[in-house]
């Protein structure tokens, strides 16, 4: 390749509060060249992009140093105004997006179609009026090039997060002026095929002649598209290579800096007879969560258990943890141990020994201003009254700051929560190490059934590992009852004992673990249907 | 908040939940019942009240949907208003001054106000800007110490070091401009500006029963209506859509490439000149000028109004706007009266109001710091 690059990164080095977290990072890009960028939860990969697109965290702790050349010519990025001028898109790892906004005004946002009417004429081109319908068709263009259907005049609020993901990256795709396009994360919340939309959609990108910065988890997903890949440890680049010189569980070594073993769960033996010890008994479960619809689910959940649930985006996988832990309205009946849990109030439900974790760590999971450690133990103190000091009044009691700390200590050794200890306030950690904190807080819970909902969201592959290893663990020692959403098919069938897959708000069957690709793939797609009365209308 | 969180937290995660049930529809529909109450015990002439509220409605309602800018923009209530409602004055004092009367004195006034409000306005969101997240406090402050200098101005500069010689509007040392300004030349100028066309008396007789005389305020109606027009107008616009943007999450708007600071400042000089103007627009109705009282007074009740026609500090229409001054102003005139026929002491009711005025800011400003505060769901 014999063209020049686009974009140049040279030598750039950032510290945090006097923490170093880039240390000289070089980078280069082409046109037409997509750039695989992998490392571990907090190696510096958002913060490296964060710096190209000119995000003010950065100039708020002090700038970096290093340079950035475009077109070989060093360029100044102080705004995200000035990037998107310089021709640089970002798909950002938390979404920016408006919730109150409808999805096409959010694709559209500060790029709105106009018209000029009288005054703007006269007061110039910020009083021109919005045309809504132009903005609706570009928006729809734009959804239409990601293959998804979903009504553009939807507000973002609400909107499962698979669909955020493609409303943010609509958004990017939609400016016409790109050169240098940046994707952290995109798929962390995708299932395969979902992915595979994205993925093509970058490939066509790029052909289009747009450089592609690529940050994701999923190594496979790198070497399906990526030419090249960089690899960041520690926030040095350790190395760099081709596609045709990489290789999976080199690129995982280089990552983690030792060798990673896959441990393989000692798998536990099934075939419970129909005298199964139930915990909780769903019956006819409907849940209204926009885009995630459930429709009369009804499920058996045996006593420490895993059980995954699987299915595409929209099919309503979502909908069932967050309806009962009355997130979302839910009409149905649940029982847990005999007695009825009651919905649509999310204290009962915690009360009732249940605990999440949100797939939304940002609006529902985390409270982003306050500590690791009063994030882990906010939830259990509240609602638990752990961690106060013994007195007569209980909502006087004073928190218990040892204990809480203790606790926080724990945790963050368990899950391998890199930070700098547990004073560390929620938004100065890496997205990965947000979501560890977010799954810290809801085991602190020590609920007797656990609904995590993407518990690995934008974790690295070693700390996937070991946190599935550690519910793992909770179900067999704790006797803790697991119920685990995930869009990765292929963890879910890592560690559950069964699989439901849902498809069109419905359960569409279960399925072991072992069970061929060729079953999951055709019970996603609504094709394969065991059981009982599974139909296929409704859900628009 | 350290010390304490727990508890303080656990409230609010309490009222959180219960936002929800008291939806926004409660608070006017609280204050409609009480007016009715009002009116029937208060054995209250209808057509009086008509009457009332028509005037009222042209009086304050522009000064209320100044309001509306900054709550779309994310600034909450504009306590800054004051500060606008002081150019208005200014102007008011020059034009009658120089005896510039009726509608031209108005007009004159309204130019005469529209360079200084876009000042004030900007020096106002220069420091709104400074204290993001806590714009309200530092809005109301801000206008305490505009005050301070509105009143060395004009009770101490006014005849000496600004030379002025006119017995009609000075104190009678010469130094200093009257507690009131009688403002004969331009009262009612807007108000009837249209009686040419049509003076706005509605009287006449449904068979038995009388209608009227009720007068409306044609001209002041006409305009507030234009400023409805401009507001909605604006909010289609590519600026109105960057406002709701900044409002919405100033941080997420910056990285779509909007400039939050310079919108922030534009809305905040928008909200302060059609404040200056919606003095104007009291005033003339009004008549008289309390030259140390009257600004002071706008920006509470402009504000009580707002929320008791159900907005709040992130949400309010022009709908909120109107249905507020209505709902506030019945309960104005009806609640003296109320006091009188129920305990023979009309203060009781005029407590009351005010009691419930300060009630509902206190609520709506205590509600807004609860949602800034915690994360959607626990
Ligand atoms: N605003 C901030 N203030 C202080 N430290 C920060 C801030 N943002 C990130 N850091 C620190 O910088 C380091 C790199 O974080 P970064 O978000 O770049 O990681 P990452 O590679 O994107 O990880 P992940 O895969 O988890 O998203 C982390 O140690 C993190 O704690
Ligand atoms: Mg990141």
């Amino acid at each position: 390749m014999s063209e020049s690059a686009v974009l140049e990164l040279i030598g750039i080095t950032k510290d945090y509060y006097g923490v170093t977290v880039l240390k000289g990072i070089d980078l280069k890009v082409k046109p037409r060249e997509i750039h695989g960028i992998i490392g571990e939860n907090g190696a510096g990969k958002s913060t490296l992009m964060n710096i190209l697109f000119g995000m003010s965290v950065i100039h708020e702790t002090g700038g970096f140093q290093g340079e950035i050349r475009i077109d070989g010519e060093p360029v100044v990025i102080d705004s995200p105004a000035r990037a998107m001028e310089l021709g640089i898109g970002m798909v950002h790892q938390e979404f920016m997006l408006l919730p109150g906004f409808s999805i096409a005004e959010n694709i559209k946002l500060n790029r709105e179609i106009t018209c000029s009417n009288v005054i703007s004429r006269v007061m110039g081109k910020s009083m021109e009026t919005l045309d809504f319908k132009a903005m609706r068709q570009d928006a729809r263009s734009a959804l239409d090039h990601l293959s998804i259907n979903i009504d553009e005049t939807l507000p973002v609020a609400g909107l499962p997060v698979g669909y955020m993901q493609f409303v943010e990256i609509a958004r990017e795709i939609d400016k016409k002026n790109l050169r240098v396009m940046v994707f952290d994360e995109p798929s962390a919340v995708l299932t395969e095929s979902e992915a595979g939309l994205l993925l093509e959609a970058m490939r066509r990108l790029s052909e289009k002649g747009i450089a592609i910065l690529f940050i994701t988890h999923r190594l496979d997903e790198v070497m399906a598209v990526a030419h090249s890949i960089s690899i960041l440890r520690d926030g040095q680049l350790v190395a760099r290579m081709e596609r045709d010189q990489a290789r999976i569980d080199k690129i995982a070594e280089w990552m983690v800096g030792r060798k990673v073993e896959r441990s393989v769960l000692a798998k536990r033996p099934v075939a419970e007879d129909e005298a199964e010890d139930v915990i909780l008994e769903i019956h006819d479960l409907s849940v209204e969560m926009p885009g995630e619809v459930v429709h009369r689910f009804d499920l058996k959940l045996r006593r420490g258990e895993i059980l995954g649930i699987g299915g595409l985006a929209g099919h309503g996988k979502i909908g069932v943890a967050n309806g009962i832990m009355g997130l979302y309205p839910a009409r149905g009946s649940v029982f847990k141990d005999g007695l009825p849990v009651s919905l649509n109030n999310p204290r009962q439900a915690l009360l009732s020994g249940m605990a999440m974790v949100s797939e939304d760590r940002r609006r529902v999971g985390l409270w982003m201003d306050e500590s690791i450690e009063m994030n882990i133990s906010f939830t259990a103190m509240q609602v638990q009254g752990k961690f106060l000091w013994p007195g007569p009044l209980e909502r006087l009691r004073r928190e218990d700051r040892t204990a809480m700390r203790e606790h926080a200590l724990t945790m963050i050794k368990d899950l391998d929560i890199r930070c700098t200890g547990p004073q560390q306030i929620v938004r100065h950690l890496s997205g990965g190490n947000q979501q560890k904190v977010c799954l810290a807080r809801a085991l602190t819970m020590k609920p007797d059934i656990l609904w995590a909902s993407e518990p690995t969201r934008g974790i690295d592959i070693g700390a996937k590992q070991l946190i599935l290893d550690y519910l793992v663990r909770c179900s067999r020692e704790g006797g803790m009852t697991i119920v685990m959403t995930s869009s990765e098919l292929g963890e879910l069938r890592r560690i559950c004992d069964r699989i439901v897959i849902m498809y069109e708000g419905r359960i569409s069957g279960i399925l072991p673990p072992d069970a061929s690709d060729m079953e999951f793939g055709m019970m996603m797609a609504g094709k394969y249907q065991s059981g009982k009365g599974v139909g296929i209308d409704g859900m628009a | 908040m350290k010390r304490g969180g727990v508890e303080v937290r656990s409230f609010g995660y309490f009222l959180q939940l219960r936002t929800g049930v008291f939806s926004r529809s409660m608070v006017p529909a609280f204050f409609a019942v009480l007016c009715i109450i009002g009116v029937v015990v208060a054995k209250l002439d209808l057509n009086y009240l008509i009457n009332e509220i028509f005037t009222r409605l042209g009086r304050n309602t522009f000064l209320v949907l100044s309001l509306l800018i900054p709550v779309v923009a994310g600034l909450g209530l504009n306590f800054g208003i004051v500060i606008g409602a002081m150019a208005g004055q200014i102007a008011l004092v020059i034009v009658t001054h120089y005896r510039i009367e009726g509608l031209t004195g108005l007009a004159v006034a309204m130019l005469i106000a529209l360079p200084l409000a876009v000042l004030f306005g900007w020096l106002t969101g220069l420091v709104l800007n400074k204290a993001k997240g806590r714009e309200m406090v530092t809005g109301m402050i801000l206008g305490f110490f505009a005050n301070g200098l509105y009143q060395l101005i004009f009770l101490v500069l006014v005849g000496t070091v600004i030379p002025m010689n006119n017995p009609t509007l000075l104190l009678p040392s010469g130094i200093g401009i009257r507690n009131t300004v009688d403002l004969i030349g331009v009262a009612n100028a807007l108000d009837r500006a249209l009686d040419g066309i049509w003076d706005g008396l509605i009287m006449f007789d449904l068979g038995p029963i009388p209608v009227g005389p009720w007068r409306i305020p044609l001209g002041t109606w006409l305009v507030t209506g234009l400023l409805c027009g401009g507001i909605s107008f604006l909010m289609k616009t590519r600026l109105g859509q960057q406002m709701r943007a900044v409002g919405e999450d100033g941080h997420i708007a910056s990285v779509a490439g909007i400039p939050v600071n310079r919108i922030r400042i534009t809305a905040i000089v928008y909200s302060t000149v059609l404040a200056a103007w919606g003095q104007l627009i009291f005033l003339q109705n009004i008549g008289t000028l309390n030259t140390y009282n009257s600004h002071e007074q706008i920006g509470m009740f402009s504000i009580a109004a707002l929320l008791v026609g159900g907005a709040s500090t992130r949400k309010a229409g022009i709908g909120n706007a109107i249905l507020g001054v209505f709902l506030f102003h019945t309960l104005f005139v009806v609640s003296p009266l109320a006091g009188q026929a129920v305990f023979g002491i009309p203060q009781i009711g005029e407590y009351f109001r005010v009691f419930l005025a300060y009630g509902v800011i206190a609520v709506a400003l205590v509600l807004h710091a609860w949602q800034n505060r915690l994360p959607a769901k626990g």
